[in-house]
């Protein structure tokens, strides 16, 4: 059939027709082609750079690598804390056959019990095959052993290992030492290693404050992985900074001996260098044992110790405020010597009470001592002379020259939780208790009672300001000034001057010498004999029944009779020798009774401890002085360093 | 050559070879040969197991393809209903066999490869209509009545493939042959008001969608949705394809796909691999390949003298072109996940068989170009 011209007409007109629209298509095409071109040019030219990062941020994974955390010397580098390797078993659910029957076959080597074959076995199955559960922790050395010989025929199965905190095993420390613990929610989240599983921190004693100093820097591990987070290789590694290293000034010996004095009792005990403020011992006790908090302690432990009425967990060298009784008289004289309002040498008649007012005011001597100048008032603690001597200075003298020697605000010392203590004032008692000084409490502070409050540290650093007599002595228990600077506590720099007449201070020491060395003296049972190391110091007995600040403050006061509880507490402040004096103690026994039965004789052996200790090793009084001295150009009364 | 002059019956053999247009087959070559390097790189630099089986393939159906292109076009026209009606018993033949056994079922197993029907019915159904609107005069293609018998032949096999469920080839038949009708010229009309009872009908038939359906295209509408779950596919494919940046990250050192970031990096998403290693510079020259390789087509359909090759050199075109859009623009997230494959580069044995098919009969309306086919002509060699 040939096609006719009208035909061919048809056949054109539908080619036309197909190339209109062939080309309609091509172009419907060409605008989707170029709909993929403009959007491969965003991702992959515009968008680029935000998609490389995030590419490498599901290929690169950060892993952190804890730093082992620093020691804690005593000061002759005997370790108080260290790190212990500790070892667990893991078991790799890829590598093994069957993680029953390979948890059956472990169970012959280490105990494992159902309730951990189970927990296992859940950990397996809700983590990724290669990832290693922990099936028990805190292997001993044979498991390790067993378990290593062993390993070829358990596939999968592993010994991984760890550093944990151990301290040393001796409650004097604990107070001093605290101890680390799990990260909580409140810690500073500023360092990326607090989010370690399993990383912990220091939570009380230098452990915390000190706690940069010993955590050091972590490192990191930058490691590639796949969808799946299995590690494919390892990119680059920065090793960490390990924590540095914290010697202390405390002496373990002589921490241990000031422990073991105070025996059964609840009490403290601080002995300092008073030229370079260093803390040689403090303790607090009962104490409890730091390694229960790193390894986790039962519930019934954890009970004792908060309810126990001796406080075990309160660092009471620092925390606990008591009045300071009669401990606080050689302030009063310094103070009335200050003001000029007495002469040593002025009498004062004591007839066993003294009047003000409508209210009666007693010595502890009834019938009283007679005619007391300072030196004999101090040496048997005649309380009528303090009244007249407080009388006469007013309180807020008395107060300021309290502060003077470090009382009633922190020493500074680098140790958490130290309480500021209260030394009144006119004005303190307005601001504080809203109501207006009686001239009586000026009386009753004169003998440290009242409102009067410290902490045997405070006394402490008084006596050692009292015995040093140059520069106003500051506590502390890290050696290593750039360490304290680094951890931004304890005193650093030279100590500013004291700022009271020697003359005064002589009169105070000659008084505090007959504490002790005197006939009548308070303290003479104590006397140290052994020529050269003779003791000073000043007893106190506080009479007040065991009553916080708080219950002063809204003025309640209870009267529950309870036997332990309404003893006196016994105090002894004192520093030898007593001619050239290196130490200052001061101990604290709580419902102790006297002073000087119950304090004195414990201060006197930690300062015999102490002389020994210093003989000893042979080091040259100035030594621990050497920081002070060197930064104290000023510090020119070198008789009482030499 | 005059209208009047009948064609030698039968070219010589050899003319044929000479004429068939083999830049295009050198193309499809390179992009197979991409398909290839990519599929050694899926398998971490190694031509197990899929490289070498791509390789294989391709050049298998690439063989059949250089047959069917020297095969007489007219015998293609006769055949044409006839292989419909096969591609449909296969079609049908799954659906039985997929009602019966376990869950859905889209192959027949050959033993070396497994076949999906549906693909090969997206060249049949091309087929079947370039013969009916062959046949047609334009006046009729402006009857609407006329159309009833193609679009029937359409939704048909279309329903079938709807239900195993598989949207994407679903869709991809329905636009291919839309793309055909479009071409021999029915009325543009008809198309405005087919796609406005589509869109009116776009609440019914998310009524009808599976869950797993539903939730691509909400996923799609918003990727961030669910980052590790639904949109996770589509987020690291972004990932994938702007971390290549311009230069890329260089043969096998995809991070994304190497480290299995990347979903089914051997089928669906390797055009974002190939963008991740060779980066926009590798992508552009694989676009512009896919473009040329359309434009090709194109030519070839312009070219033709024969409404019948036209219709089937333009169907067969779109029909590749659908393949490589979807699964471009699925990877780059402008559309809903669908499982397409980028057109012989992914590893699928079906969609490379019936991909080459169709280049055997496009270059088929090449080699036979000048031949004129009678309107009433059932095909036969006149």
């Amino acid at each position: 059939m040939s096609p006719t011209a009208r035909e061919l007409n048809r056949e054109e007109t539908r080619r036309r027709l197909f190339t209109r629209r062939a080309l309609l298509l091509a172009a419907g095409q060409g605008s989707l082609f170029a709909l993929l071109a403009g959007r491969l040019y965003v991702l992959q030219a515009v968008d680029a750079e935000r998609y490389r990062t995030l590419a490498e941020d599901n290929r690169i994974n950060l892993k952190l690598l804890a730093p082992p955390r620093g020691r804690i010397l005593d000061r002759h580098g005997r370790p108080l804390a260290v790190n212990r390797r500790q070892y667990r078993v893991v078991v790799v659910a890829e590598q093994t056959a069957d993680v029953g029957e390979t948890l059956a076959a472990l169970a012959h080597l280490v105990p494992i019990d159902n309730t951990q074959a189970r927990r296992v076995l859940k950990d397996v199955r809700s983590q990724r095959a290669f990832q290693p559960v922990t099936v028990r922790d805190g292997l001993s050395w044979d498991d390790v052993a067993r378990v290593e010989v062993s390993a070829l025929t358990l596939p999968g199965i592993a010994i991984e290992d760890s550093l944990s905190r151990e301290y040393v095993d001796d409650p004097s420390v604990s107070h001093v030492l605290g101890y680390v613990a799990a990260v909580s929610p409140d810690d500073p989240a500023d360092d990326p290693l607090l989010r370690l599983p399993g990383f912990r921190i220091g939570k009380n004693g230098v452990e915390k404050v000190y706690d940069r100093v010993l955590r050091g820097t972590g490192g990191r591990s930058e490691v590639e992985v796949n969808a799946l987070g299995r590690v494919i290789r390892e990119l680059d590694r920065r090793d960490g900074q390990p924590g540095s290293d914290l010697r202390l000034s405390i002496d373990l010996d002589l921490q241990r001996l000031a422990f073991e004095r105070l025996g059964e009792e609840s009490g403290a005990a601080v002995l300092l260098d008073v030229h370079s403020g260093n803390v040689l011992a403090l303790v607090s006790a009962p104490a409890f044992d730091p390694n229960g908090f790193v390894r986790g302690m039962s519930a019934a432990t954890w009970k004792d110790l908060v309810k126990s009425e001796k406080s075990p967990l309160t660092n009471k060298a620092l925390a606990g405020q008591y009045a300071p009784g009669s401990t606080f008289k050689p302030a009063v004289a310094l103070a009335a010597l200050a003001k000029g309002v007495m002469t040593p040498d002025e009498g004062v008649f004591c007839n066993g009470v003294t009047e003000l007012g409508n209210s009666r005011f007693h010595c502890w001597k009834r019938g009283g001592h007679g005619w007391m100048n300072m030196q004999g008032a101090i040496a048997q603690s005649c309380d009528t002379y303090f009244y007249e001597a407080a009388k006469r200075t007013g309180i807020d003298d008395v107060s300021a020259m309290a502060h003077r020697l470090g009382l009633g605000e922190p020493t500074g010392i680098d140790l958490p939780g130290e309480r500021t203590g209260v030394m009144p004032t006119r004005a303190w008692k307005r601001a504080a208790l809203k109501s207006a000084w009686h001239p009586g409490e000026t009386l009753i502070a004169g003998i440290g009672q009242g409102y009067c409050l410290s902490t045997p540290l405070q006394l402490a650093v008084m006596t050692a300001r009292i015995a040093n007599g140059t520069v106003a002595v500051a506590p502390r228990i890290a050696l290593d000034e750039d360490l304290r600077a680094h951890a931004g506590t304890g005193p650093t720099g030279p100590f500013e001057a004291l700022s009271i007449d020697p003359a005064h201070l002589r009169v105070v020491r000659e008084g505090m010498d007959a504490v002790v060395n005197g006939n009548r003296g308070t303290a003479r049972s104590s006397a140290i004999h052994t020529p050269g190391w003779e003791m000073a110091g000043k007893t106190g007995t506080s009479q007040v029944r065991r009553i916080s600040r708080a219950e002063r403050l809204t003025g309640v006061r209870r009267n529950e009779d309870l036997p332990w509880a309404e003893r006196d507490h016994a105090l002894f402040v004192g520093y030898a020798p007593a001619a050239a004096p290196r130490f200052a103690v001061a101990v604290i026994v709580e419902h102790g009774g006297g002073g000087s039965k119950a304090a004195a004789p414990i201060a006197r052996d930690i300062l015999i401890a102490a002389q020994e200790a210093a003989a000893r090793d042979q080091v040259p009084p100035a030594d621990d002085g050497i920081e002070a001295l060197k930064g104290t150009p000023s510090a020119t009364g070198a008789g009482d360093a030499g | 050559m005059p209208a009047d002059t009948l064609p030698p019956l039968g070219f010589a053999l050899a003319r044929k070879i000479v004429d068939i247009r083999w830049s295009l087959v050198v193309m499809l070559t390179i992009i197979a040969g991409v398909g290839v390097m990519m599929l050694y790189s899926a398998a971490d630099a190694s031509l197990r197991p899929w490289a070498v089986r791509h390789a294989i393939r391709f050049a298998v159906t690439l063989g059949l393809a250089l047959a069917i292109a020297v095969i007489d076009l007219r015998l293609w026209m006769r055949f044409a209903y006839g292989l419909y009606g096969g591609a449909l018993a296969l079609l049908i033949a799954v659906e039985v066999a997929g009602s019966i056994g376990m869950g859905a079922r889209r192959w027949i197993d050959l033993g070396f490869m497994q076949l999906q029907p549906s693909e090969l019915m997206k060249i049949a159904v091309v087929l079947a209509l370039a013969r009916m609107f062959h046949g047609m005069s334009i006046t009729a293609l402006g009857r609407p009545w006329r159309l009833i018998l193609p679009v029937a032949l359409v939704l048909v096999p279309a329903m079938l493939v709807l239900r195993q469920p598989d949207l994407g080839t679903t869709l991809m038949m329905l636009i291919g042959a839309a793309a055909v009708m479009f071409a021999a010229g029915v009325r543009m009309w008809m198309f405005v008001a087919v796609a406005a009872a589509g869109l009116a009908a776009l609440p019914i038939g998310w009524q009808f969608m599976h869950g797993y359906q539903k939730n691509r295209v909400l996923t799609f509408l918003d990727p961030e949705r669910d980052p590790l779950g639904a949109g996770y596919h589509i987020l690291q494919s972004k990932i994938a394809l702007g971390s290549g940046g311009l230069h890329g990250k260089g043969f096998l050192q995809g991070t994304q796909s190497h480290l299995n970031f990347l979903p089914e990096k051997q089928t669906d998403f390797i055009f974002t691999m190939f963008a991740e290693e060779f980066g926009l510079i590798g992508a552009m020259g694989l676009l512009a390949l896919y473009a040329l390789v359309i434009a090709t087509c194109l030519a070839i359909a312009l070219r033709c003298r024969s409404q019948f090759g036209r219709l089937l050199a333009t169907g067969l075109s779109v029909t590749f072109f659908l393949y490589l859009f979807i699964n471009m623009a699925m990877v780059m997230g402008l559309l809903p996940v669908v499982g397409v494959p980028l057109p012989l580069v992914s590893y699928g044995g079906s969609a490379t068989l019936s991909l080459m098919i169709g280049f055997g009969l496009i270059l088929s309306v090449h080699v036979h170009r000048d031949l004129p086919i009678g309107r009433f002509s059932a095909g036969g060699v006149e």
